[in-house]
């Protein structure tokens, strides 16, 4: 089955069949990521056991490492019964285990067989755990298949559900000349064309006429005409060639309908009914129907596919997080995908948040000193402009410095100070990395994406610790870029300044450095025991506040602050502050 | 209103049934709708009838389905053949796609065919629409009828077909001739949309 007889390029598609071939294709490039499982079903005849070769030809030949299965239902339980004979149970079971990619024939064969229910459930099971892809195909949907267990049931149609329909005119022609050209037979003008009006319930009927075709031209000495199909066909069923006026004459508009309309337009407006059909709004395709140029359709439709596919999954997501946002109308219409995002991420922040600063960690108690008053200070800002003035606000330092306690107090801050910051994710670096592994197992990266972009502002502590963990890094990246776009603040806290990040990517360590960088040291024991001696009444100013270290900032001395600038260039400005006893990286933009 | 609505993914094509009166253009759409599958038939209006004569116009909307994506329905009217109701075939006439001009091929009635051909190109320059440009066929109806009374299909495109147009005898009683018509002026509206310019009336 899998020798490469079948496969998707000698497998015409149209209307009847395109989501099925775009789904099969989807899971012969990246089996086990897309639609798992993929469930096709269709009256015999019309394609399926091609589409399930086709996926297992496609799939080794991208993969040649890749164990792709193909067996119909009747197969598998002739496979079962030898080995329960046998009492190598066990080994039957194992066998299928290893298997990358099981594609199972006939799926309808499984009403009424108990055993082999109860075996595929358990081999299901163990192919889904291991994220193995299985691709099933059936004369019936799941839920018509008499007699099967409701787990398994289920299962089945955990997936995609695709039906394959009879094929159109258009495909019908398109099908008879490319077996016509498969077996370099040539026919005059029109003849297919005719042959394709037959109305035939199948491919395999199809086939069945155009043999007839070839047996009659062969004992032809003038080439076959139109008008020599119909009498063909009228003596094949046994009739004179008067055929039913209305559908004569409705088979007659449909040819001259599909001359007129630009092939592209019939396409799609064709790709338009099937998805409006489905409730999907399709407004957005509509207006490229006005057009007087073809757009490019591959991708108009491989977009909207897409979007529909996502809107799908956000719905999903809203049913699972709260039951009444099932069903909006926002969930219908790929033009509003922003609009649908939102309610999603809306619904994470309100059932499903992301980790939440701890609470007893705020900016008033924490002792300022020399070393953190540029980091306190940096921190006020953001806290009162928030994604504006320092974004993302880099804290580095030594353990101990407090860098920890600031994070988590600038994230309190931002929570307390209202003003459209409702919800922050503080999270430390190895916890995120965690949260990652975990979703990657659970298939859940998106759902957890979606939790981290829900937030109003985002706070990694310890980033040093994302060192080697490049799928985490990688995640990071396209958050941190999603948040800055969104005007979010994102606050970091490191052992070392970016540019000494050890095995951090380049691409995470300069958008450290596109806001401000800024070091953090310990406090003196004097200025800490001064923290804790109790100021005398009147006397307020002298102690170490915020307010302190922000009138200190505004009057020292200039002369005294000793700018040597380390590096300049169109973005930046770092200095020694001798001073302030640290460096400050400025940026400029 | 365009035949090829793209927005909305319609086909719509408006046909009338011309002719003097009594000729047989409401027979014609009762032989239509006879043979329409009942599943997908609609309704057949005929307003303001007295005895077997149409006073206003006979209408019978014919859904194909979707035909390559697109919803493809033809409406077929008639008009009132009586010479008095000259607006009414005017106002019905407005917005044709095509024509069919039912002939009674009788022999006394072809004074009536030509007069009825006249006020139809009458109508159609007062529409401006030029009477070349329109797709038109033929259905040369009761040929049914003993053949002394009858006029032969050659003898009536010699008289009204003086422009080579399709022509189909028939008996629209019996439906003999009706789908042929139909079918060839569908054809002819539906090709001159892959012209550039094609003008409705």
């Amino acid at each position: 089955m899998l020798d490469g007889r079948y496969r998707f390029d000698n497998f015409v598609v149209g209307a009847s069949n395109r989501l099925a071939v775009s789904a099969a294709r989807s899971v012969a490039e990246s089996p086990g990521s897309s639609y798992n499982p993929l469930f096709f079903y269709s009256e015999s005849g019309l394609g399926k056991t091609h589409l399930l070769a086709a996926i297992g030809y496609h799939a080794c030949k991208l993969r040649p490492d890749l164990r792709v299965e193909y067996l119909a239902v009747d197969e598998l339980v002739d496979r079962l019964n030898v080995a329960v004979e046998l009492g190598q149970a066990e080994r039957f079971a194992q066998r299928f285990a290893d298997v990358h990619v099981l594609l199972l024939d006939d799926v309808q064969a499984l009403a009424g067989r108990a055993e082999t229910q109860s075996e595929l459930l358990r081999l299901f099971n163990a192919l889904q755990q291991a994220g193995r892809q299985m691709v099933m195909a059936s004369d019936r949907p799941p839920q018509e298949i008499a007699d099967v267990d409701r787990r398994l049931l289920t299962r089945m149609a955990g997936g995609l559900i695709v039906d394959i329909g009879p094929p159109e005119y258009e495909t019908r022609v398109a099908i008879l000349r490319a077996k016509c050209a498969e077996r370099g037979l040539v026919f005059g003008s029109g003849v297919l064309e005719e042959l394709a009006r037959v109305p035939s319930r199948n491919v395999r009927e199809l086939q069945g006429w155009l043999n007839r075709l070839v047996a009659q031209q062969s004992l032809s000495a003038v080439p076959l005409e139109p008008v020599d199909v119909r009498a063909l066909v009228a003596r094949s069923r046994g009739s004179t060639p008067v055929a039913n006026e209305f559908d004569s004459f409705v088979r007659e508009i449909a040819s001259v309908v599909s001359q007129s309309v630009d092939r592209w337009r019939a396409r799609l407006a064709e790709f338009v009914a099937r998805w409006a059909g489905e409730g999907i709004r399709t407004a957005y395709l509509e207006r490229f129907l006005e057009a007087k140029e073809p757009p490019d359709l591959d991708k108009l439709e491989a977009d909207f596919v897409s979007a529909v596919r996502r809107l799908q999954w956000l719905e999903r997501e809203a049913a699972r997080l709260d039951p009444k946002l099932a069903g909006l109308e926002v969930f219908r219409d790929p033009e509003r995908l922003d609009e649908a995002e939102g309610v999603v991420q809306r619904a994470m922040a309100a059932f499903d948040p992301p980790p939440a600063p701890n609470s007893d960690l705020d900016v008033e108690s924490l002792v300022a000193g020399g070393a953190n008053q540029l980091a306190l200070k940096a921190a006020a800002e953001v806290i009162a402009f928030p994604g504006e003035r320092y974004n993302p606000l880099y804290i580095y330092g030594p353990r101990g410095c407090g860098k920890t306690h600031l994070a988590h107090a600038i994230g309190n801050a931002l929570r307390a100070r209202g003003g459209g910051v409702s919800t922050v994710a503080c999270v430390t670096a190895s916890a995120m990395t965690e949260e990652v592994i975990i979703a990657l197992q659970e298939d859940g990266l998106e759902r957890w994406r979606m939790r981290y972009r829900a937030a109003d502002a985002l706070v990694i502590d310890d980033v040093h610790e994302l060192a080697g963990k490049e799928r985490t890094q990688d995640e990071l990246f396209h958050l941190f870029n999603a948040m800055l776009r969104d005007g979010k603040q994102v606050v970091l806290t490191a052992d070392a300044p970016p540019g000494e990040l050890f095995d951090i990517a380049t691409r995470l360590r300069t958008r450290f450095e596109g806001g401000l960088v800024v070091e953090m040291g310990r406090v003196s024991e004097a200025e800490r025991t001064a923290h804790r001696t109790p100021v005398p009444e009147g006397a307020e100013a002298a102690a170490p506040t915020i307010d302190f270290w922000d009138d200190a900032l505004d009057v020292v001395p200039e002369e005294k602050v000793q700018f040597a600038p380390l590096l300049v260039d169109r973005e930046k400005l770092i200095v020694d502050w001798g001073a302030m006893d640290g460096r400050v990286v400025e940026e400029l933009r | 209103m365009p035949i090829f609505n793209y927005a909305a993914r319609e086909i719509t094509c408006k046909i009338v049934y011309y002719g003097p009166g009594r000729s047989g253009k409401t027979s014609s759409l009762q032989a239509i709708y006879a043979k329409i599958p009942a599943g997908r038939r609609g309704t057949m209006y005929s307003l303001a009838t007295q005895g077997d004569l149409t006073l206003f116009f006979d209408y019978l909307p014919l859904e194909l389905g979707r035909i390559s994506g697109y919803l493809t329905r033809f409406q077929l009217y008639t008009v009132p053949g009586q010479p008095q109701y000259a607006q009414t075939r005017r106002l019905v006439l407005h917005g044709a796609d095509g024509i069919v001009f039912v002939a009674d091929s009788q022999l006394a009635r072809m004074e009536e065919n030509l007069d009825s051909l006249r006020d139809m190109h009458e109508a159609l320059l007062v529409h401006g629409v030029d009477p070349r440009s329109v797709p038109l066929v033929f259905h040369y109806n009761k040929q049914d009828l003993p053949e002394p009374l009858v006029a032969r299909p050659a003898e009536l495109d010699a008289v009204l077909n003086f422009r080579g147009m399709p022509s189909f005898p028939g008996d629209a009683l019996r439906g003999r001739g009706v789908f042929e018509a139909l079918r060839a002026v569908s054809v002819q509206v539906l090709r001159r949309f892959a012209e550039p310019a094609h003008p409705r009336i």
